[in-house]
């Protein structure tokens, strides 16, 4: 069971540009035939990258209100915001603003983000620095949940769920179609990735510091605290970003427990409605425009956090 | 180290004191929550899979309680006896792990090839290239699959216009059948004797869009470890370009994307969003895959019972899976490592 997490986590780094250009030094010269030549297939790919984004943008751009496009228009003439505008409000005929769906799925997003990182890592810690008996089975029993897909935890929360209901003046709460219920089933299967993922970045820092501290007289918690905490912030930045980006975007959990009580809906939920078959009625520039307000705020986040990701990288580097 | 010398003062620990009671200490949090809802709800539903599970049996008022039927889901279930359209078993199954299989070749392959064209020394733009190709890894799921979704559609569709200007560019006629694909749902199989319908095609072709870039980031740090000197030593032996990748190159990149590759088949064969948001399954559940098809059970269905049956078919089937590629990659493992 080990191959999953041999996964390295190392070479995003030599993927960014900072490496790139300290190894420029080296660098030949290359003839420009054969440069012009891998240009344009990088083109190529290029151009395969961006069509979709490039699609959609202009699409969520376009001032005709069409319910369906009518052909390829990078900036069609006439461009407005007005779709933006107009899904801002109401982007369903279900009387939920933008705001509303994205309040849900950032309640989402923050709260399992927060429980499978401040569970997980005092669990990555004891497994990557502590022996104790049973660690080996316990281990392959996370990672065995971790390949099982969120399907298959769904049905027995449903039910186990559903059966926590509280009825008293007049406050009628079923854990299963509250928000809570939601966070804690996504959290089901986050939390084990969220193990494994932080276990997988401790066992690549160094022991040394740790070791200082204990021949320094340190307790377990003090190194933990003060020594492995801010060692793993990266690799606690890039979990959180990922449990974030997994709750923000979340739609099997929430239209199954959530259904039809849309002040609890979350973007997805509004995304799905706004294409397919039960979707005539939505003109794609407003389907566009929402995927791309949607799409943006994890998009900012993982820029902001790129520095962390590159960094941990970094320190994951060390050990070589 | 500040830290350090304020506690100097403490009294020094057993060596062993890393085998005292304090591990279960620190697992004790996530464990317990875990019980609650990862552990207890798998084992709950092995139990479920036993019985006729069902929306009676867990309403709010009055529930009964379940009827126990022993193997009888999972005998439905493998010999497709179920009431539902278009569900069979085996093929289901084998639909599922060529899916996953195919889609890993090919992600692997692409990543491999641009990320050795990317690492081509003085190729001008690297940076700027490599910024652009990683720009879809950032974007939800439901959003890739709902935008290919369009991007498939008969009449509105971009590939579908993409090919309309293409051809009329090139002296087709303005009404050619491959201009007016109906990707999504279209019955008959595109290739004699392959039986996979124009939907497949489509789900790879986004899904290789969404998967090559993050394979070529791991090859990417995989080629920067080889020492250059093996390749001018390979040059000297009178190796040509070919020989140099399949000897140098190929040889240190195994032991990187091994493990990438068996994590991206575990990750493919349970992709829910694009089977369920983009092809919905269509044509007629032929592109459905088990997790999309144990979610339909459970939601649309309603059979609690069989979709927990399902469930446990699927562990089975990835525990499987796992200890096969793990074998593989044993088996597999280079020298180099």
């Amino acid at each position: 069971m080990t191959s999953l997490a041999d996964v390295s986590r190392r070479p995003v780094l030599m993927w960014s540009r900072r490496a790139a250009r300290r190894r420029g030094s080296d660098e030949r010269k290359l003839p420009l035939g054969r440069q012009l030549a891998l240009q344009a297939l990088l083109i190529v790919i290029t151009f395969t990258v961006l069509f979709p984004l490039v699609w959609i943008f202009s699409m969520s751009i376009d001032p005709r209100g069409l319910f369906r496009p009518d052909g390829l228009n990078l900036i069609p003439p006439g461009a407005t915001l007005d779709a933006y505008i107009k899904v801002l409000n109401q982007p369903t005929s279900n009387p939920i603003s933008f705001i509303g769906l994205a309040l849900n799925s950032l309640k989402v997003a923050v709260f399992t983000s927060a429980i499978a990182v401040g569970l997980g890592i005092t669990a990555a810690y004891a497994f990557s620095r502590l022996r104790f008996r049973g660690r080996e089975t316990l281990m392959i029993v996370i990672l065995g949940v971790l390949m099982l897909p969120g399907v298959a935890t769904l049905v027995p929360l449903y039910v186990f769920m559903n059966r926590i209901h509280v009825d008293v003046a007049g406050l009628d709460f079923n854990l299963r179609a509250s928000l809570v219920g939601v966070i804690l089933a996504i959290c089901s299967a986050q939390l084990p990735f969220a193990i494994w993922n932080l276990k997988g970045y401790l066992d690549t820092i160094p022991h040394d510091l740790e070791e200082a501290a204990y021949v320094d007289g340190a307790t377990q918690n003090q190194t933990f605290r003060r020594i492995v905490l801010p060692l793993a912030t990266p690799a606690i930045a890039v979990t959180a970003f990922l449990g974030f980006l997994g709750g923000w975007s979340e739609y099997l959990t929430v239209y199954y427990f959530i259904g039809g009580n849309v002040p609890d809906w979350t973007l997805s939920i509004a995304l799905n409605s706004m294409v397919g078959q039960y979707a005539r009625n939505t003109p794609w520039s407003e389907f566009a425009a929402f995927a791309i307000l949607f799409a943006l705020p994890v998009s900012v986040v993982f820029f902001f956090f790129q520095r962390y990701l590159v960094g941990g990288l970094a320190v994951g580097g060390v050990k070589g | 180290m500040a830290t350090a010398a304020a506690v100097t003062t403490m009294p020094r620990r057993r060596r062993n004191w890393r085998r005292s009671a304090s591990p279960y200490l620190y697992l004790v949090p996530a464990l317990a929550v875990m019980g609650i809802i990862t552990f207890y709800p798998l084992i709950y539903q092995v139990w479920m899979s036993f019985t006729d599970f069902g929306p009676k049996n867990f309403r709010v008022n009055n529930p009964i309680s379940p009827t126990f039927v022993g193997l009888d889901n999972y005998i439905r279930i493998a010999q497709s006896n179920l009431q539902i359209p278009n569900f069979e078993f085996i093929r289901l199954v084998l639909f599922n792990l060529w899916w996953a299989f195919s889609n890993v070749v090919v992600h692997v392959i692409l990543g491999v090839l641009i990320a050795v064209l990317l690492n081509v020394k003085g190729l001008w733009f690297r940076g700027i290239y490599r910024a652009l190709f990683i720009l879809p890894v950032v974007l939800p799921s439901i959003i890739v699959a709902t935008v290919w979704r369009n991007m498939f559609d008969t009449d509105a569709g971009a590939v579908n216009f993409f090919l309309q200007g293409l051809g009329t560019t090139l002296g087709f006629p303005a009404d050619s059948g491959w201009m007016h694909l109906d990707w999504l749902n279209q019955a008959d199989d595109p290739i004699p004797f392959i039986p996979l319908p124009l939907a497949y095609f489509a789900m790879i072709t986004a899904n290789t869009w969404l998967g090559w870039p993050l394979n070529a980031v791991v090859a990417t740090g995989a080629l920067q470890s080889i020492p250059g000197d093996l390749y001018e030593a390979a040059e000297m032996d009178g190796a040509n370009a070919w020989q140099k990748f399949r000897t140098v190159t190929v040889t240190f990149l195994r032991p990187a994307m091994l493990p990438y590759a068996i994590y991206g088949f575990v990750i493919t064969f349970n992709l829910f969003f694009l089977p369920y948001f983009m092809t919905g399954g269509n044509p007629f559940g032929r592109t459905e895959i088990l997790v999309t098809q144990a979610y339909r059970l459970a939601t649309e269905r309603q059979l609690l019972g069989v979709a927990a049956a399902f469930a446990v078919y699927l562990f089975f089937l990835l525990l499987v899976v796992t200890l096969i590629t793990n074998r593989l990659a044993k088996a597999t493992k280079s020298y180099a490592d």
